[in-house]
């Protein structure tokens, strides 16, 4: 179950500071616990996040242990032109995801 | 025997909360000869004070701004990850007779408006209560030929997430099915029961405590009106059965298994309980 949310604002003006919201369903195993037959979990987690606007990339993450399941991640950018936000997650196991959002600046 | 005295001193308000008040007072009021008026009033007072009805405030009331933040915003709340697995699952094709839920109810945004509202609901088939989940699985049984789905997988969690995201902002409705009553009753009975090492009942905290603290949380009033919940300890998503499991493994007594009849009754008399307060799933607790 790999499933993700997006929030981009769909218009914008030209120059304005928009607010840029994702979240992505994963366990993020930390690899630390034990099961109750007291064998080791492997680590099961996102390693990085990768966001760009029109090809260009405007805002990279690298993700460890420590971070909840289900990862939220929010940052701002300058809505400069029309176009594509692109989204991607990747991680152990060979996990990847995209998604994308449309802008229409004015 | 305690003396009249001491009734007075207490008065009506001691009677109406009843318990242990009312059985001391009984032999000098009776003596005092206003029996009467003591059984008027023994006859139509709750045996424990219920919440009134316009104090009654979801848990959402209690949890922190950021927390209620994170609940409204359906692109930050993490239980809509599973309201999207569920309509997936909603209309994919199951079991032996290749059905999907969608063949039989259509569009849930329809035929599912207000029905988690009213669960759980007496299944004549079964002669008992039976829960969202317990509807999901007896469908999958006998219109879809599949197995049960178990308890807290995701697909279950998804599925009952989905169907109760339909009923958002509707009351939960007050069942007052007769054949539900005598059930109501054991939860609510159950409700009131002290339990386990520690010797709590569950309205020691959410009837008589609620709003203070236990350890560093607030105790809420107990209505389930966010479930599934998606749980910020838990990492996940949660049925009320789990919530109610913890709290029983919190008074250290045996928690009743997953879909036990006892975990039903108690889930229908909370539901109870509620009547009235709009319905949040998915919720966002702490």
């Amino acid at each position: 179950m790999a499933r993700t949310l997006i929030n981009v604002p769909p218009k914008a003006k030209r120059g304005d500071v928009i607010s840029v919201k994702t979240l992505i369903s994963h366990v993020m195993e930390s690899g630390y616990r034990h099961s109750t037959t007291g064998a080791a979990i492997p680590r099961d987690i996102i390693r990085s996040f990768a966001a760009s606007y029109n090809g260009a990339e405007i805002f990279r993450a690298e993700l460890y242990p420590a971070i909840a399941a289900n990862p939220f991640i929010s940052f701002h950018t300058v809505a400069t032109e029309s176009g594509t936000l692109e989204f991607k997650w990747e991680g152990d196991n060979g996990f990847a995801q995209t998604a994308s959002a449309k802008i229409t600046v004015e | 025997m305690r003396p009249a005295r001491h009734c007075e001193a207490r008065g009506d308000e001691a009677i109406q909360k009843g318990g242990t008040a009312r059985l001391e007072c009984f032999a000098s009021l009776a003596m005092r000869g206003t029996l009467a008026t003591f059984l008027a009033l023994t006859l139509t007072a709750p045996a424990v004070a219920e919440i009134p009805l316009d104090e009654r405030r979801s848990g959402f009331d209690l949890m922190s701004p950021e927390t209620q933040a994170m609940q409204r915003d359906d692109t930050a709340n993490p239980g809509m990850l599973w309201v999207g697995e569920g309509e997936a699952l909603w209309n994919r094709k199951e079991g032996g007779a290749q059905r999907a839920c969608a063949d039989c109810h259509g569009d849930a945004a329809q035929s599912m408006r207000a029905v988690a509202a009213r669960y759980p609901a007496f299944s004549a088939e079964l002669g008992r209560p039976i829960d969202l989940q317990g509807q999901v699985n007896l469908c999958r049984a006998r219109r879809q030929d599949a197995p049960p789905l178990r308890f807290e997988s995701q697909e279950l969690l998804a599925l009952t997430t989905y169907v109760a995201h339909q009923s958002r902002g509707l009351p939960v409705a007050a069942l007052d099915d007769e054949r539900l009553v005598p059930f109501r009753e054991a939860g609510r009975r159950r409700f009131l029961e002290r339990q386990g090492q520690l010797n709590f009942s569950c309205a020691n905290c959410h009837e008589d405590n609620w709003g203070k603290k236990l350890a560093g949380n607030i105790i809420p009033q107990a209505h389930p009106t966010g479930y599934p919940i998606y749980r910020l300890e838990w990492q996940g998503m949660g049925s009320l059965q789990r919530r109610l499991r913890n709290c029983l493994t919190g008074v250290r007594a045996e928690p009743y298994a997953f879909g036990a009849p006892e975990l039903i009754e108690l889930e229908l008399y909370l539901n109870w309980r509620a009547r009235g307060l709009p319905i949040e799933a998915p919720g966002v607790r702490p």
